[in-house]
């Protein structure tokens, strides 16, 4: 286990090594110059110049490269071309919204989701299946920002219950902060839900016709009992797996979800950055994106020896 | 005993959350606290108003400095930190003495040797304000409240650049902050303006908050335009961005912000006819569509061929396509805007009236052989999207051909400070919006800069135009900068820079309760009050 593990955390070092240099390539292919950008309108191109000069974009590409990189080895992000703050100070202020969002998102999908799912596989063929099939097609089918604008004209502007937008930090109450999510977790969850029920359901129906689950029943337990204990729990890898996934989606796809809300998250932030094309802030933030997904897919893998006592590594 | 455990489960949570509520009251600025919440067009990111001519900056720069001149709603200069000035009578020394009681946030008063650093940091980055300083020999500190400036030269430039109204406002700051090179931001951000930032509580591009300054103490007259009394009216301002402009409307709506700064014009409809919402201009002035030309590259490196674009246009048909809302936009042929110091029609007959004909002559004297004209189209700015198609479609009216290249505006950016031929990456045109503000006279216009390298990217090459705008920094009354500024328009016929496509105008939207916004120009927040 331990070997499997050092050798897990010592992939990932390529895969890192590789992000950072498409995405340093990437920005520095795309068009735009941020010299340009925060000298404004009225600059000449001495004063441009003299900002080009400042934040090292007048060097050759690979001397930015290998500078970047080797700031990057002492856990130096470098300094937000616009924001004239550590990057690493930036992404730390801004992480509590998206992963609250991130956390409230996959809370609620997993307390609807896979009571759906599960029910939809022990009603097979019935009108619920039918109805909760239906919802996950639908599900799928809207733009999150569609359901985000439903959802604010019913819960905000009609009803007056939930605030259209903004966020209040967990620190300066829980009330406050529970109430500014819930719109945009229950708006991202839709998808999430739609999914993760679907992905349940053709998993405990694969389950459901086990030989054991038949034995289970000819033992007399009950049929709670035997979805739960039984049904549920065997068919779990493959549900925790695409939870697992779906939170590390989250973490990095809620961009519109925050731009909807107004929510100052690392979507939002990333949204800022490349209109800006502050270099160092996309950079870090991709970093780190590319980061999350690769601890969740270990964690996810880690759950198996748990979920499923035969996997050992 | 399970039903039970979960009816308590639920109890608990309930009262957590309402005692989450609770605490969230309590996160809250004091009840006592007049707070203006506000959504400001875009993010604070820069605060630097010298280092960026960023609009959002220099807004900021508006609510923590003050400036030592202002212009009233007529256009005329008026003192603000200064009490009184004087010039001598050979016109070589100008003198100010700077009001008393006026201190910084950090509690030192303010004295003359501020405001030279300033005034010395702000010429050196500034366009106008380096015109200024080349009239300057001296600039001093004679004692500590009195600034003097030895000049080399009569000019009437002195107390119209210190009261320049939009980027970069020359604001005043502590010495020792002003002493930052101008190609550097500073990082101490202290003024003696009217509200004080709060550093602690700024999110780079989410909020900014600012705070009454209670020692500020404002001029006696009655505020007019950026001039006269600045009296803050709430306890703290909040300016909380929204990217998503329905989700702002949606926010005003339900009332969980004050105001709006510019509504776009497309969503007006969603608050006419609720009645806890009114608008306001704080610009009068407005702003204006320009065209711009690279008089680099064949075929507008010929007059005639920019003079044949000056007759093909018209200002309605930009207008109309963009703004759409005749209340919203005005045809207006003054090069310097209508309803500014320098409005005149002088030498503008037959322009912009969609004469085709003439048109097309002049692109026959021009020899034009069909070169691809580049036409930078930006289309993530709402309010400039629609313009290109149009200026593209009167082009290959008059046989252009137009080669209208789409992008997203920071691209345009970086583009347009290319020199490269147009076919190699450079460009030939591309369309902008200025606020009034920034075009009210030769000098301050920076698109009629014609001195060749050293103006603004399409960088135009007249010696006639640059003599003129010499001789309005040299003129030292309202009348010869009058006289000098029609010359200006004549010379600009002859030789055009960029044209303008009509002037219009954004409206702030706010609560029935807030009141007391200020047509100054710039998104400004003394004299708000919020009942």
């Amino acid at each position: 286990m331990a070997s499997y593990l050092l050798r897990r955390i010592l992939a990932t070092i390529p895969v890192m090594l590789l992000v950072a240099i498409f995405i340093f390539l990437l920005l520095r292919l795309t068009p735009g110059d941020p010299a340009a950008i925060i000298a404004g309108d009225y600059a000449n191109d001495a004063q441009i110049a003299e900002i080009r000069e400042k934040l090292g974009l007048d060097e050759p590409l690979f001397t930015q490269f290998f500078y970047w990189l080797g700031n990057i080895f002492q856990g130096d992000f470098g300094e937000s071309f616009f924001y004239k703050k550590q990057v690493g100070e930036l992404i730390a202020s801004r992480i509590e919204p998206t992963l609250s969002l991130s956390l409230m998102t996959i809370v609620l999908t997993v307390m609807i989701a896979v009571p759906l799912g599960t029910l939809a596989a022990y009603r097979q063929g019935s009108w619920t299946d039918r109805i909760i099939m239906g919802f996950s097609v639908l599900g799928f089918s809207l733009p999150v920002f569609v359901i985000g604008y439903a959802l604010i004209w019913l819960f905000s502007l009609e009803l007056g219950w939930l605030p259209v937008q903004g966020y209040q930090r967990i620190s300066d109450g829980v009330g406050g902060w529970f109430i500014r999510l819930l719109l945009p977790s229950l708006a991202l969850a839709v998808v999430f839900v739609a999914f993760i029920a679907r992905m349940t359901r053709t998993s405990v129906l694969e389950v459901l016709g086990e030989d054991y689950i038949r034995t289970a029943r000819a033992k007399g337990q009950t049929e709670r009992k035997v979805l739960m204990r039984h049904a549920l729990r065997n068919a779990a890898v493959p549900i925790v797996t695409v939870i697992g996934l779906s939170f590390a989606i989250l973490i990095g796809g809620v961009v519109v979800t925050e731009s909807v809300f107004t929510l100052p998250g690392l979507g939002l932030l990333t949204v800022e950055a490349v209109l800006a094309r502050d270099y160092p802030t996309i950079q870090a933030v991709i970093l780190l994106f590319s980061l999350v997904y690769v601890v969740i897919n270990l964690l996810i893998d880690l759950s198996y020896t748990v979920l499923d006592p035969r996997i050992r590594y | 005993m399970f039903k039970s455990a979960r009816r308590s489960l639920l109890k608990g949570a309930v009262a957590a959350v309402v005692m989450g509520v609770g605490l969230a009251g309590a996160a809250t600025p004091s009840s006592a606290e007049t707070v203006l919440k506000a959504v400001p067009h875009s993010g604070l990111k820069i605060l630097d108003p010298i280092w960026t001519t960023a609009y959002i900056t220099r807004n900021h720069g508006y609510m923590i400095y003050d400036t030592l001149f202002a212009l009233d709603e007529s256009g005329n200069i008026q003192p603000q930190m200064v009490d009184t000035y004087s010039t001598s009578e050979d016109g070589l020394t100008v003198t100010m003495t700077l009001r008393e009681g006026m201190t910084w946030h950090d509690g030192a008063p303010v004295t003359a040797e501020d405001c030279v650093a300033s005034i010395k940091r702000w010429g050196s980055k500034d366009a106008m304000g380096q015109k200024m300083m080349s009239f300057v020999d001296t600039l001093e500190a004679t004692d500590g409240k009195t600034i003097t400036f030895k000049l080399n030269s009569p000019t009437g430039l002195v107390t119209l650049a210190l009261a320049k109204p939009s980027s970069n406002v020359p604001f005043m700051m502590p010495a020792r902050i002003a002493a930052t090179p101008a190609s550097e931001q500073v990082s101490e951000f202290i003024g003696s303006g009217p509200f004080v930032f709060n550093k602690d509580e700024w999110e780079p591009g989410s909020k900014v908050v600012y705070e009454k300054f209670d020692e500020y103490v404002p001029r006696d007259e009655p505020p007019s335009s950026l001039a006269g009394g600045k009296v803050v009216k709430v306890d703290r301002v909040e300016w909380l961005p929204i990217r998503d402009q329905q989700q702002a409307v949606n926010a005003l709506k339900a009332g969980e912000i004050d105001y709006i700064e510019a509504i776009p014009h497309d969503l007006l409809p969603l608050i006419e006819g609720d009645d806890n919402i009114h608008l306001a201009n704080f610009n009068p002035a407005g702003n204006q569509f320009t065209f711009r030309f690279n008089v680099l590259h064949p075929p507008f490196d010929n007059a005639k061929m920019r003079q044949a674009l000056l007759y093909a246009f018209n200002q309605e048909d930009f207008l109309q396509a963009q703004i759409g809302n005749p209340d919203f936009y005005e045809e207006c042929k003054a090069l310097f805007g209508c309803g500014m110091p320098f409005e005149t029609t002088a030498h503008m007959e037959g322009l912009l009236e969609t004469n085709f004909d003439k048109a097309r002559e002049l692109v026959k004297e021009s020899g034009y052989d069909g070169t691809p004209i580049v036409l930078m189209h930006s289309t993530d700015l709402a309010v400039l999207t629609n313009l290109a198609p149009v200026a593209k479609e009167l082009m290959e009216s008059i046989g252009l051909n137009v080669d209208m290249q789409s992008m997203d505006w920071q691209t345009l950016v970086a583009r347009r400070a290319k020199k490269d031929k147009p076919e190699d990456g450079g460009w030939h045109a591309f369309i902008t919006s200025w606020t009034a503000g920034d075009l009210f006279n030769p000098v301050a216009m920076a698109f009629l800069n014609s001195s060749c390298d050293q103006a603004l990217f399409g960088w135009p090459c007249d010696e006639k135009i640059e003599g003129l705008r010499d001789a309005f920094a040299r003129a030292t009354t309202k009348e010869e900068q009058l006289k000098i500024v029609e010359e200006v328009q004549g010379a600009w016929r002859e030789y055009p820079t960029h044209i303008h496509l009509g002037q219009w105008y954004a409206s702030a939207a706010m609560r029935k309760n807030v009141n007391g916004v200020l047509p100054t120009g710039a998104a400004v927040f003394w004299n708000i009050s919020k009942d």
